[in-house]
């Protein structure tokens, strides 16, 4: 059995920030477990730009802004597996891993940070009908396979779900001489980032066709085409719309989903909203000792904000690492009307990390102007107006902690349209 | 010369096979697909009926009876899971329960042990997840749940290890009587046989028809599921039916060997037999009908929904029989459900109606009744996966995340007896692929698997045989191709100017 101080699971962006800081901490015994041959996670397949504008104020790629921290890790010491697959967490910090060279590792660990991304959504989650040929890919999968191994899975494309990952896979493909025929999206509005829309579609002439979705696929061996309609407000499709697109390649990029499966292993409280456990004001899950960042948490839509999580969970532990925890008053954050969830869950004010918490959220529906107000059961600790709130971008305010020492039972977040209806 | 040809790859096509290995015989089996298990058995309910449905006296209930005895020493033998958790037929209404009493008599006529009829207390006990306004059910003990294209391909790997020769992406296109025997053609073959056995289920019929033999009419009759996330399969443990209808059992819900779960399937009579499309109404279909039963399903938690076509006869019973008019030909078709049940069964008849029909059947020494072993990773103790490791690295290297399938798994896939060639073959015979991202993660690498083992290139690596390609093309391969369009369109465009001009002229 191996013994170490803090060990971190996925060596993607979220692993790296916080094995960094943690490092940087003063946590002397860290190490990263990564199941894929290489770290940096899915930046590497994201050939694409724009990464790093918040925290290193350029634009880097996938890649680079991965190796960014991948070369700060020799000089921190820090011991990276790689190849190794984390099958077994318990609830006392033991880790049960495997790799070829070594075999069946059991760790214990004094604390655990949890940082194994996201997965994509896949066909059989939106129960498309239709048949089930070749040439159905997540846009992820078709990233990896042009980006990585230097392959077209297509050549006539259409792509379900405008996501930021097909939004780019749309571009992508463009670039590489295949045919993107129109990104269809269900809601009424896009759910990648605005400048995505933009430079993804627009500057390559790719129809975006909102409020459409797939009603059959075609082709027994390989996709032939695939059946499009208009929704109508509730979502179901209507049929006196229905169009035949020809394609060979469906593209789905459908929203990703934290991958949790590990974290269940631990017992730790769960949000029904962000799919990923709860957290406190350290990035703590409800398992002492357990911490959570990057997508496993929430899913994010920039890098930057994995990153700044990532330290921040990294931090949690290095204190808990320190001081053995004594109770401490906490208090739980609510997501109230307009808003789909709140991070974290809980504040202790007492161990808060810093005289400012930054709290992330996301908002239900898209809004022109938005008044966002934090209230407790003493009333409104604070509110701010913001503009072109959308689901698909995180808002991100923060508290000072004499605000949050005002505050009474609970921490109430809301969001609402300003020049909508008065419904009071 | 072979003694039998057996048309079809799928369970019930490959018990025959497996049974016929058994004698000192030439055996040849030919599949249109480039796999075994690639229709009917590949897509069903993989349960193992108790037998109570069928009328007695056909040849559903005889098959079904005995094949249900026979099933879980086959799977012993052959390595694959079974479990024999029970089913429960559940009345929802008060009327419903004459139909349990009916089929309780009807199960006992045809000689199944050990059903009675429970109230609804015990019921709630036994499944907790039930619909609370169940009033009673049948209760079944000898029912089980396989997995369908696991035992098939153990079939078949067994029937290989034991001579008989499986001949894939091989259609049946002519039968020609020739000197006491059989020609049978296949687009680019031909085989010379003695007797030749009609397993082609949902085509069967048309084999007959090809043959010269008794003709007869398959209706293919869909049936569409939805499976769920591995994390509900403690949801229900038994085979949970509705109270049956004049034509099918009805939606059920049911756990998989696997640990899933799956609700399905529906039963509507199509014309195309090789329609497994699912459709819109279908998935709504499905979910009335498991909700009536669960009404707490998780429809979030949907990982993938599949159709299966089951083959139904004009005499809706299976037809299994040497043909009257064409000497050496057999017929085993209409095998719909309990048709998976019945396999075991199927295949021992058969094997008495070759010898009546002057089939010499010497059985041989040596037969192999097991198949090489299989490594299931994610069923292990860590003690195991160690040792495994020390001996094959390869065993340490997970390839699927989600079913925890290792590269050593997938490369004894390829390498096993009638190996896998395509991704959905390795899927069938590994499970990677099969989990919650359905192949998000782990499919490019197993691609990349089998273009190494295979030697082949990855552009030719396939879904489910020719024609469904993964990949379509290199790194800018079709930047190439659309600027020599663009050329050529510059060319013709010119030319057509010039013309233009020289007609000016005149």
């Amino acid at each position: 059995m191996l013994y170490k101080d803090l060990v971190i699971i996925g060596g993607g962006p979220a692993g790296l920030a916080a094995a960094l800081e943690a490092a940087e901490q003063g946590v002397k015994d860290v190490m990263i477990v990564e199941r894929d041959s290489g770290l940096g996670g899915i930046l590497q397949q994201c050939i694409h730009n724009g990464f790093g504008l918040h925290v290193f104020k350029e634009e880097l790629t996938g890649p680079e802004y991965a190796q960014r921290f991948i070369d700060r890790l020799d000089n921190a010491g820090i011991e990276v597996l790689l190849d190794t697959m984390v099958i077994e967490i318990t609830p006392d910090k033991r880790i049960f891993a495997v790799n070829s060279e070594k075999g069946v590792l059991e760790i214990q660990a004094k604390a655990v940070i949890l940082a194994m991304g996201c997965r994509e959504r896949t066909r059989g989650a939106l129960n498309i009908p239709g048949f089930r040929p070749a040439g159905i890919f997540t846009a992820g999968t078709a990233q990896r396979y042009v980006n990585i191994e230097g392959y077209m899975p297509g050549k006539e494309v259409v792509i379900l779900g405008s996501g930021d990952i097909g939004l780019i896979m749309a571009r992508r493909f463009t670039l590489e001489g295949a045919r993107v025929k129109c990104v269809l999206e269900i809601m009424p509005y896009s759910n990648g980032l605005t400048r995505n829309v933009v430079q993804c579609l627009e500057d390559y002439g790719i129809p975006l066709r909102l409020s459409h979705t797939v009603i059959d696929i075609h082709g027994k061996k390989r996709v032939e085409g695939v059946t499009v309609a208009k929704v109508d407000e509730n979502l179901k499709p209507i049929l006196s719309t229905a169009e035949f697109i020809s394609c060979d390649t469906l593209l789905l990029s459908v929203g990703l989903i934290p991958e949790n499966e590990l974290t269940k292993m631990t017992g730790a409280d769960f949000d029904a909203n962000t799919q990923g456990p709860m957290v406190n004001q350290r990035m703590e899950t409800s398992c002492e000792g357990i911490f959570a960042c990057g997508n496993v948490l929430h899913v994010h839509d920039l890098v930057d904000f994995v990153t700044m999580e990532a330290k921040f969970a990294a931090r949690g532990a290095a204190q808990y690492l320190k001081e053995k925890d004594g109770p401490c008053r906490k208090m739980s954050v609510i997501a109230g009307e307009g808003l789909r969830y709140v991070l974290p869950h809980a504040v202790g004010v007492e161990k808060m990390l810093d005289e400012k918490q930054n709290f992330f959220m996301r908002s239900i529906k898209p809004m022109k102007k938005a008044r966002l107000s934090i209230q407790s059961e003493n009333g409104t600790i604070k509110t701010r107006m913001l503009s072109y709130v959308k689901p698909s971008e995180m808002i991100n305010i923060e508290l000072n902690k004499s605000e949050i020492s005002k505050a009474a039972g609970h921490l109430k977040f809301i969001l609402q349209e300003e020049g909508a209806s008065d419904e009071r | 010369m072979y003694d039998a040809v057996i048309i079809g790859g799928g369970v019930t096509g490959c018990m025959i096979a497996r049974e016929l290995s058994r004698y000192d015989i030439k055996v040849i089996l030919l599949e249109k697909e480039e796999d075994v298990a690639c229709g009917t058995s590949k897509a069903n309910s993989a349960v193992i009926h108790a037998g109570f449905d069928a009328k007695p006296g056909t040849w559903k209930a005889k098959m079904n009876v005995r094949g249900n005895v026979l099933f879980p020493g086959i799977c012993d033998e052959l390595d694959v899971p079974y479990i024999n958790n029970g089913s429960l037929v559940v009345a929802v209404e008060d009327g419903e329960i004459k139909i349990l009493e009916k089929l309780l008599n009807q199960g006992r006529v045809n000689g199944v042990p050990g059903l009675e009829i429970i109230g609804h207390d015990e019921l709630m006990k036994m499944e907790p997840n039930l619909n609370t306004k169940v009033k009673a059910a049948l209760y079944a003990p000898t029912a089980g749940i396989v997995c369908p294209y696991e035992f098939t391909i153990a079939l078949a790997e067994n029937a290989a290890i034991n001579g008989v020769e499986f001949r894939f992406n091989s259609p049946v296109i002519e039968i020609a009587a020739e000197d006491g025997g059989f020609i049978v053609k296949t687009p680019h073959d031909f085989v010379k046989t003695r007797f030749v056995i009609n397993a082609a289920g949902l085509f069967s019929d048309e084999i007959s028809k090809m043959a010269g033999a008794e003709e007869y009419t398959i209706t293919p009759r869909k049936g569409e599921y939805l499976i769920f996330d591995k994390k509900f399969g403690s949801l229900i443990k038994k085979v949970i039916f509705p109270t049956p209808s004049e034509i099918s059992k009805g939606i059920l819900v049911c756990p998989t060997v696997d640990g899933n779960i799956f609700i399905g399937p529906n039963s509507n009579d199509i014309r195309d037999k090789t329609d497994v499309g699912v459709t819109r109404e279908g998935i709504e279909e499905i979910i009335e009908g498991g909700k009536k039963l669960v009404p707490e399903l998780p429809l979030s938690g949907v990982i993938t929904s599949f159709a299966g076509l089951r083959a139904v006869s004009n005499t809706n019973d299976f037809i299994i029989e040497a043909s009257r008019k064409v000497k050496g030909f057999v017929n085993v078709g209409g095998i719909q459900s309990p048709g998976f049940t019945s396999a075991p069964a199927i295949a021992e008849t058969v094997i008495e109606i070759l010898k009546e029909e002057g089939m010499d059947l010497r059985e041989k020494p040596g037969f192999v009744p097991t198949r090489p072993r299989k490594y299931r990773f994610r069923e292990m103790d860590n003690l195991t996966r160690q040792k495994l490791i020390e001996e094959n690295p390869a065993f340490g290297h997970v390839i699927c995340r989600c079913e925890t399938v290792t590269e050593a798994e997938i490369v004894d896939a390829i390498r096993r007896p009638l190996g896998a060639k395509s991704l959905d073959g390795i899927k069938r015979r590994t499970r990677a692929g099969m989990g919650r991202c359905q192949g998000g993660f782990c499919s490019s690498r197993v691609l990349s698997i089998l273009a190494r083992e295979l030697k082949i290139d990855p552009l030719q690596v396939t879904k489910c045989g020719p024609g469904s390609e993964i990949l379509k093309g290199g790194y800018k391969e079709f930047i190439a191709e659309k600027d020599m369009d663009e050329y050529l369109n510059t060319v013709e465009v010119e030319s057509l100017s010039w013309k233009g001009g020289a007609t000016n002229a005149l």
